[in-house]
C-alpha cells in the first residue's frame, strides 16, 4: 500500500485505506504462544507423555484440516495457526494417561467435524476443541478420567493415578482435601503451581495466568468474559459452596482447581463462539460461571467448565441479537406514536 | 382429485430413495435417533412402520369418497390410531423384550408426520393400489434407514450387531447416547446427499455425451 502511494500519488481506491499488521495468523500463533508456559509447565509435570498427547493433538489437527481441504480443493488455510491452536487446547484438556489414539479421535473431530463440515474457521457454532474432548469423555468415560499424579521428574516409571482436587472435594468433602494437600496455604500454592492432579495443560494456574496476561495486554482478549466467568463462579462458591451452610465455600479453591483459568482465559474468549459486543460478553461470561457452578456442586461431573462454554456458545448469536446497540439518534416506535 | 401418474414400482423406488422419510424429507426424525441404538431396535421400528404405513394408505383410500373434507384429520387420526394400537398390542405379546424397550415409540407412530402427509397428499386422492405401493415405498424407505443408522451406531457404540458381540476392545459409546445420534444422522444425510449430487452429475454428463 505505501510503495504504491509514493509511486502512484493519486490512486483512487475503497476504503480501506490504512490496514493493520493484525490477521488471523498472527493472533492465532500468538495465542499458541501464550500456551507455552502452561505446556511447559505440563511437561515438567507429566514428563514425556504430556509431549506425546499433545503433539499427536496438534499434528492431527493440522493434518486432517490440511487434508480436508485439499480433499475438497479448498483454500488451504492449514498454516494459520487456528489447527494448531485448537490441537494444543485438546491436548492440554486430555489426562496425561491417555492411550495414543485418543488425541488423533479428538483432534479428527474437532477440527472436521466441529470445523470443516460447518463451514470452516469462523463458521463453527462450538469450540472445537472443547466439542473435541466432550465428544471423547463421553466415548471413553473411563479412559479419560485416569488421572495420574504429578511427578516433577522424568524417571518416575510407574505413574500413580489418583483423583483430581475437584473430585475429590466432590465426592469426600473438604476435610480430605485438606488431608491431602495439608493445610489451606499448601492447597492453594499446589493449586496455583500446578502440582495436581488434572488435564494436562490446566494445572498450572501460574503459567496459564501469565500466558492470559501476555494476551491481554496485547489486546488480543478483554477482560470482559474472564472477569465475570470467574467472578460469578467464585460469588456462588462463595454462596452456595459450602458444607456447612450459607456463604461457607471456599471460592479460591474452586477457581484455581479444574479447567476454569484455562477455559476463562483460552477457550471461552475465542472471536468466533463467544459474544462480540462487550455488554454481551459479560452476559456470556456470567453464564458460563453459573452453569460452570451448578454442574460442580450440584451435577453428576465434578468439573463443568466444559459443558459450561459449550452451553453458552449456543446462546452466543442470541446474546449478540439482544444487546446490539441502537443507532444514534433511533427512536422507539412506541414513543414515536405519543 | 390429482392422480399420480406414476406406475407402482415408481411410487415404490420414489418411497424409498427420492422421498425417503428421514435422509431426504428429514421428517420423523424423533425415532431415528431414540430407538436407532441397536440394530434390533431400528428393525422393529422399520417394519411396524411398513404395516401402519401401508394399511393406513390402504384404508384412507378405501374411504376417500366419504370423508368430508372438513374433518379429514380426526378420520387419519382415528385410522392410524387403529393400526398402531393393533401393531402396539402384537407387539406387547409376541415381542415383550423388544416392546419394554421401544414401546413408547411405537405408541408414538400415531403422531408421525409421514404417515399423516402420506394419507394427506397421496392416498385421499388416489386409488387403492397405487395408495398401497405408496405407502410400501414410504415404509420401506424408513425401514432401510432405521436399518442403516442403527448398524453403524450398534457397530460403534457397542461392537456388536443385533446383540452378538463382533469387535472388541473399546467401542465409541457415544454412538449409542442421543448426541451420538444426531451425529449418525446428520453423516449420513451429508453422505447421502454427496452421493446424490454425484449420480446427478454423472447422469448430466452422459446426457451431454448423447446428444453430442
Amino acid at each position: 500500500m505505501a510503495t504504491e502511494a509514493k509511486t502512484h500519488p493519486l490512486v483512487v481506491s475503497v476504503s480501506p485505506h490504512v490496514r493493520d499488521e493484525e490477521s488471523i495468523a498472527r493472533i492465532m500463533w500468538t495465542v499458541n504462544f501464550a500456551l507455552l508456559p502452561a505446556f511447559l509447565m505440563s511437561v515438567y509435570y507429566f514428563g514425556p507423555r504430556a509431549v506425546y498427547v499433545t503433539g499427536l493433538c496438534i499434528l492431527t489437527a493440522f493434518l486432517s484440516e490440511h487434508i480436508y481441504q485439499k480433499a475438497l480443493n479448498k483454500k488451504i488455510t492449514s498454516n494459520d495457526g487456528s489447527a494448531v491452536l485448537t490441537g494444543l487446547l485438546l491436548g492440554m484438556n486430555l489426562p496425561s494417561s491417555v492411550p495414543f489414539y485418543i488425541p488423533i479421535v479428538g483432534s479428527f473431530v474437532a477440527v472436521v467435524i466441529t470445523k470443516m463440515l460447518f463451514g470452516g474457521l469462523g463458521y463453527n457454532i462450538f469450540n472445537p476443541a472443547l466439542i473435541g474432548r466432550a465428544f471423547l469423555l463421553l466415548t471413553w468415560p473411563k479412559l479419560m478420567t485416569i488421572w495420574v499424579e504429578p511427578t516433577a521428574k522424568f524417571i518416575a516409571l510407574d505413574a500413580k493415578t489418583t483423583a483430581t482436587p475437584l473430585g475429590i472435594l466432590k465426592e469426600e468433602g473438604v476435610a480430605r482435601l485438606m488431608e491431602v494437600f495439608g493445610d489451606k496455604m499448601s492447597l492453594y500454592s499446589s493449586l496455583l503451581m500446578g502440582n495436581r492432579a488434572g488435564s494436562l495443560g490446566e494445572t498450572s494456574a501460574i503459567a496459564l495466568l501469565i500466558g492470559a496476561a501476555f494476551l491481554l495486554y496485547k489486546k488480543y482478549i478483554t477482560w470482559h468474559i474472564p472477569l465475570s466467568f470467574i467472578g460469578t463462579a467464585a460469588v456462588i462458591a462463595w454462596l452456595f459452596g459450602g458444607k456447612e451452610g450459607f456463604l461457607t465455600g471456599d471460592p479460591i479453591a474452586h477457581i484455581l482447581s479444574g479447567g476454569m483459568i484455562l477455559g476463562a482465559f483460552f477457550m471461552a474468549t475465542d472471536y468466533v463462539t463467544c459474544p462480540t459486543i462487550r455488554k454481551g460478553q459479560i452476559i456470556f461470561g456470567i453464564g458460563c460461571g453459573a452453569i460452570t457452578m451448578l454442574i460442580r456442586l450440584k451435577g453428576g461431573f465434578p468439573e463443568g467448565v466444559m459443558f459450561a462454554i459449550l452451553l453458552m456458545n449456543c446462546f452466543a448469536p442470541l446474546i449478540d441479537r439482544n444487546v446490539a446497540p441502537k443507532q444514534f439518534g433511533a427512536v422507539k416506535k412506541k414513543e414515536e406514536k405519543k | 382429485m390429482a392422480h399420480t401418474h406414476k406406475t407402482n414400482w415408481e411410487l415404490i423406488k420414489n418411497g424409498m430413495f427420492s422421498e425417503n422419510t428421514i435422509f431426504k424429507m428429514a421428517i420423523s426424525l424423533c425415532p431415528s435417533i431414540a430407538v436407532t441404538n441397536s440394530l434390533k431396535n431400528g428393525f422393529f421400528m422399520g417394519v411396524s412402520v411398513i404395516f401402519v404405513q401401508t394399511m393406513v394408505n390402504l384404508t384412507v383410500s378405501l374411504i376417500r369418497n366419504f370423508i368430508n373434507p372438513k374433518i379429514r384429520i380426526p378420520i387419519f387420526m382415528m385410522v392410524i390410531a387403529g393400526y398402531v394400537s393393533l401393531i402396539d398390542m402384537s407387539m406387547a405379546a409376541f415381542a415383550r423384550p423388544v416392546y419394554k424397550q421401544i414401546g413408547l415409540y411405537i405408541q408414538l407412530i400415531v403422531a408421525f408426520a409421514s404417515i399423516f402427509a402420506r394419507a394427506e397428499v397421496f392416498a385421499v386422492k388416489n386409488k387403492i393400489i397405487p395408495s398401497i405401493a405408496d405407502g410400501l415405498g414410504m415404509g420401506i424407505g424408513f425401514f432401510l434407514a432405521m436399518i442403516v443408522i442403527s448398524f453403524f451406531r450398534e457397530l460403534l457404540g457397542k461392537g456388536a450387531l443385533w446383540g452378538f458381540p463382533i469387535v472388541q476392545g473399546n467401542p465409541l459409546l457415544i454412538m449409542v447416547l442421543p448426541a451420538g445420534g444426531f451425529f449418525a444422522v446428520g453423516l449420513l444425510m451429508g453422505f447421502f446427499n454427496w452421493l446424490d449430487a454425484r449420480m446427478a452429475a454423472k447422469r448430466e454428463a452422459a446426457a451431454a455425451i448423447e446428444t453430442a
